[in-house]
């Protein structure tokens, strides 16, 4: 396959930031999307041009490290990671544009690299159940039925790479958010924290700088978890019981 | 040690581990645990604990460590803790739980472990290991870790390879994800309240000894190329395996050996470092671009069946057109008792055996098919596709991503690759390394698998070592704080902190024709090659010239570009495969000097008479503990003896 690649550029956070166009040839459709990124590094390396630095790790779709504006679309054109999104998508000839996640609350550190510990700062607002090593009740001691232990499950599945954000038109962090607030909200362990939880990580969401949520659901379209729009629902009826219960 | 090995090394004193307590080991840990001295909560947040990495060991151990009240600094490369390579286990975690009543017990775990590890772990460890096995499902079920459950509401589990009784428990194939998740979250918990600080994108390059005790790190943040002094009273380092020595294999890409590697040029032992996991259910290469090779779940030899076929004339076919008569399901022939669910050494040896028989599937790469078919047909006949969709759809559905077929259709094809590695930095039963007040957890360590892990013990081994027995034992140490104050303008900081700068310099001047990453995957070739499924004394003697004449070019003809105060992923990469040459000699050495069959490591001079490892308990049986030898001299070997008192040593069969 033969393909034109406009891939963003900048040198730093506060570097002025450009497309760079880059042909590239001989790309296999069996590549992954950023093996084909590494021919094309080796390739600059060679030439003796900087090599375009993106995130990655895992390279099997769950660390979440990954991710890429493809053409307009998160993670591009299929519903995955940029990782396991391969060039057997792609047709030879097509002008492919890689831009860094666009948002606010995830400045750009240089090229395709962004900071999303502003995802953290609203885990640690938080997202977890307070319980000490040590202080665990026996695990049986509480069933959990099991399509609780399903859909805390499906909301757990959320691997925190920012496509809901980037997606966005808004770039809000509610379907992460409501990922978390679903997953620990549906378990009996998550319940004396609820009220405070949803509050809580919603306040620090705001001031992280992620904007409002306008149903629009572009999130839930491009996460490749498939966290569904509804755990944005079971956030916002979080929100009105807490709010209820503190009056 | 017969002359023709002593060009290579030199050994030195014996080394015991004296720790744990002379009582019967049930009784160990119990007994030990009283005997480490506390430290009162009011000290304790004058203490600095600095913990690189945060996979399941680190950020366990960090979130334990901060709940307890101690001061925590915690190191990783990547953008968020939450990124860890632990993250991607899939199939489960152990624990002897007996839930399901069919005859599990501390002991059986116990005995599986040191049985399914070949005999080459530490008895102590393993009895330790199994007996808070059950603890660490109780703690990741009360942080919400959404745990498979039946509909009763209990918690469902699975079996894994090398066992006769099913004690895995999982969430669907996302099992690391989920402890993960929720050590993260009690980790995150902490910084929230002060008492753990995260150093996102800090990658550890050197440790800071003074007066032979581990007093700190030298650390670069990432992202402005500052090089960090950090001190503290104590340095643990969970900062996993080294698999990535071979650039294929299931790690993920930043997977590195520096902060052990460094360690372990400043006095700390690295032991076993041969002991190389190669997981036998992997999706098999498809070309020269790979970066890098996935795992398919373990726990899909649960229900899938591993056949190639009889005949190397139908491998070309599409193998639904095989008949079942024309089929040979090798496993299941071979090892009757356990079928596909013997260990992973056997498993990934007999298709290798396969392949290099001519019967192995899929395309050629070079001269050899290297592929065998895990096929689920059976299973969708008699259990309903849904059922297998519920247990593991999105295993198929990856699969299906990266190879464009479908599995629900076609049998899987399925390969060996390096998964895990079993040897790492030398650890005592207090899991501190041969540097006083430098630790070592998870999968850095050596500990507890011997020779070779069971699947689903490494999830486990990570998380027994950061929520429950690093925070016991390293107390004993800190309880003798106040340490002396160092300052940053002592000798041994300033030297530590130059010798990093100078490193990066080095790389960044040295401005020749070849790409890291080409150095990588020619070094990962020699591995695989010679050091790889099965060593030979001839191979082994090649790969140690190959990658010695490697390294000499590396630091002559790398080309680094870019400037070290700023986000370079090249001199990244650079530096850890720098310490990848050194440590692959290591590994060679080691592989070299072991003349026997064990585990993961596979001498083809030393097989049974029908093909199997042949151990030689009475000339190896101990850990290999390698001490650096110094800039040009040879390793030097420091043996520990491995003494079975609880568990007889015989040789494994799994027939």
């Amino acid at each position: 396959m033969e393909l034109t690649l406009k891939i963003w550029r900048q040198a730093g956070p506060t570097a002025k930031g450009d497309f760079a166009t880059y042909e590239v040839t001989d790309v296999s459709p069996d590549m992954s999307f950023l093996e084909m990124l590494d021919v094309l590094n080796e390739r600059l390396i060679n030439e003796g041009t900087e090599p375009i630095a993106f995130d990655s790790d895992c390279r099997e779709g769950i660390c979440g490290m990954c991710g890429l504006m493809i053409s307009g679309e998160a993670h591009g054109p299929e519903r995955t990671t940029t990782c396991q999104l391969h060039m057997r998508s792609f047709t030879s000839g097509e002008t492919i544009t890689i831009e860094p996640w666009r948002a606010n609350a995830f400045p750009v550190i240089r090229d395709l690299v962004v900071d999303r510990t502003s995802f953290d700062r609203i885990i640690q607002a938080g997202g977890y159940v307070s319980v000490n090593t040590g202080a665990a009740p026996e695990a049986h001691s509480v069933p959990v039925p099991k399509e609780a232990a399903d859909r805390a499950f499906d909301s757990a599945k959320c691997i925190g790479c920012g496509a809901c954000v980037a997606a966005c038109p808004n770039a809000s962090g509610m379907l992460f958010l409501g990922a978390k607030v679903t997953h620990l909200g549906e378990l009996p362990q998550g319940q004396p924290e609820r009220d405070a939880r949803v509050v809580k990580m919603l306040d620090e969401h705001d001031l992280q700088g992620f904007g409002g949520c306008t149903n629009i659901g572009e999130c839930s379209n491009a996460c490749p978890k498939e966290i569904p729009l509804d755990v944005i629902s079971t956030l916002n009826a979080d929100l009105r019981k807490a709010a209820g219960r503190s009056r | 040690m017969t002359d023709t090995l002593s060009e290579y090394f030199t050994v030195g004193d014996p080394i015991a581990d004296t720790k744990a307590p002379d009582v019967p080991i049930e009784q160990m840990w119990t007994k030990h645990q009283f005997d480490s001295a506390l430290v009162n909560p009011n000290n304790r947040r004058k203490l600095d604990v600095i913990i690189v990495g945060t996979g399941l060991a680190g950020a366990s151990a960090a979130a334990t460590m901060g709940e307890a009240g101690y001061n925590v600094k915690s190191f990783f490369y990547q953008d968020s803790a939450r990124r860890a390579h632990s993250i991607a286990a899939q199939g489960g975690i152990n624990a002897a739980k007996n839930y399901n009543d069919d005859g599990d017990s501390t002991y059986r775990l116990f005995y599986d472990t040191v049985k399914g590890g070949d005999y080459r772990s530490r008895e102590s460890n393993v009895y330790r290991l199994s007996e808070v096995s059950a603890n660490i499902i109780d703690q990741a079920v009360a942080q919400g870790v959404p745990f498979a459950r039946d509909y009763g509401g209990l918690l469902d589990n699975r079996s894994f390879g090398g066992v006769q009784v099913a004690r895995t428990f999982y969430a669907a194939g996302q099992t690391g994800q989920q402890l993960l998740i929720g050590a993260y979250q009690a980790m995150e918990r902490q910084v929230a309240k002060g008492t753990v600080t995260e150093y996102s994108r800090h990658e550890m390059l050197e440790v800071i000894i003074v007066d032979d005790v581990a007093r700190g790190i030298i650390a670069r943040d990432m992202v402005t190329g500052e090089i960090e002094t950090h001190l503290a009273d104590v340095v643990v380092l969970a900062s996993g395996g080294y698999g990535n020595v071979f650039f294929l294999s299931t790690n993920a890409m930043g997977c590195n050996v520096t902060a052990a590697w460094r360690a372990h040029r400043k006095g700390a032992y690295f032991a076993n470092p041969c002991y190389t996991q190669i997981h036998p259910t992997c999706i098999p290469v498809s070309g020269d671009h790979q970066s890098k090779l996935t795992l398919m779940s373990e726990s899909l030899r649960n229900d899938g069946r591993i056949w190639v076929p009889k005949n190397a004339e139908d491998c070309e076919k599409d193998p639904r057109e095989i008949p079942e008569e024309d089929r040979d399901y090798y496993l299941e022939r071979i090892y009757p008792a356990f079928g596909n669910l013997v260990p992973r050494d056997i498993a990934s040896r007999q298709a290798k055996n396969m392949c290099d028989e001519g019967r192995g599937v899929g395309p050629k790469v070079g001269d050899f098919r290297r592929g065998v078919y895990l096929d689920f047909a059976s299973a969708i006949e008699r259990l309903g596709r849904p059922a297998i969709e519920a247990k593991y759809g999105n295993l198929f559905d990856m699969y299906s991503r990266i190879t464009g077929e479908d599995p629900y259709q076609v049998p899987m094809r399925i390969y060996p690759a390096v998964h895990y590695t079993m040897g790492g930095l030398w650890v005592d039963y207090d899991l501190q390394t041969s540097v006083k007040g430098l630790y070592s957890i998870g999968e850095s360590n050596f500990s507890d698998h011997g020779a070779n892990r069971l699947g689903a013990s490494s999830l486990m081994q990570c998380l027994a070592d950061g929520y429950f027995v690093l925070p016991n034992t390293v107390r004993d140490y800190l309880a003798k704080a106040p340490f002396e104050k160092i300052s940053e303008d002592h000798p041994a900081v300033v030297a530590a902190k130059n010798s990093v700068t100078e490193r990066i310099d080095a790389l960044l001047s040295i401005n020749g024709e070849r790409s890291v990453d080409s150095f990588h995957r020619e070094l990962g070739n020699i591995m695989w090659e010679y050091c790889g499924m099965e060593r030979t004394d001839e191979g082994l003697r090649k790969a140690i010239d190959l990658i010695r004449s490697l390294k000499d070019e590396f630091w002559r003809n790398v080309r680094v570009l870019g400037a070290a105060d700023t986000l370079n992923q090249s001199l990244e990469k650079a530096g850890r495969v720098a310490d990848f040459f050194e440590l692959g000699e290591l590994m060679c050495i080691d592989a070299l000097h072991r003349r026997e069959s064990c585990g993961g490591h596979f001498r083809a001079e030393s097989v049974t008479e029908d093909g199997e490892a042949l151990r030689h308990d009475d000339e190896f049986a101990y850990v290999a503990a390698w001490g650096f030898g110094g800039e040009d001299g040879a390793p030097v070997l420091h043996k520990e003896d491995l003494n079975y008192k609880f568990i007889e040593l015989k040789q494994r069969s799994y027939k």
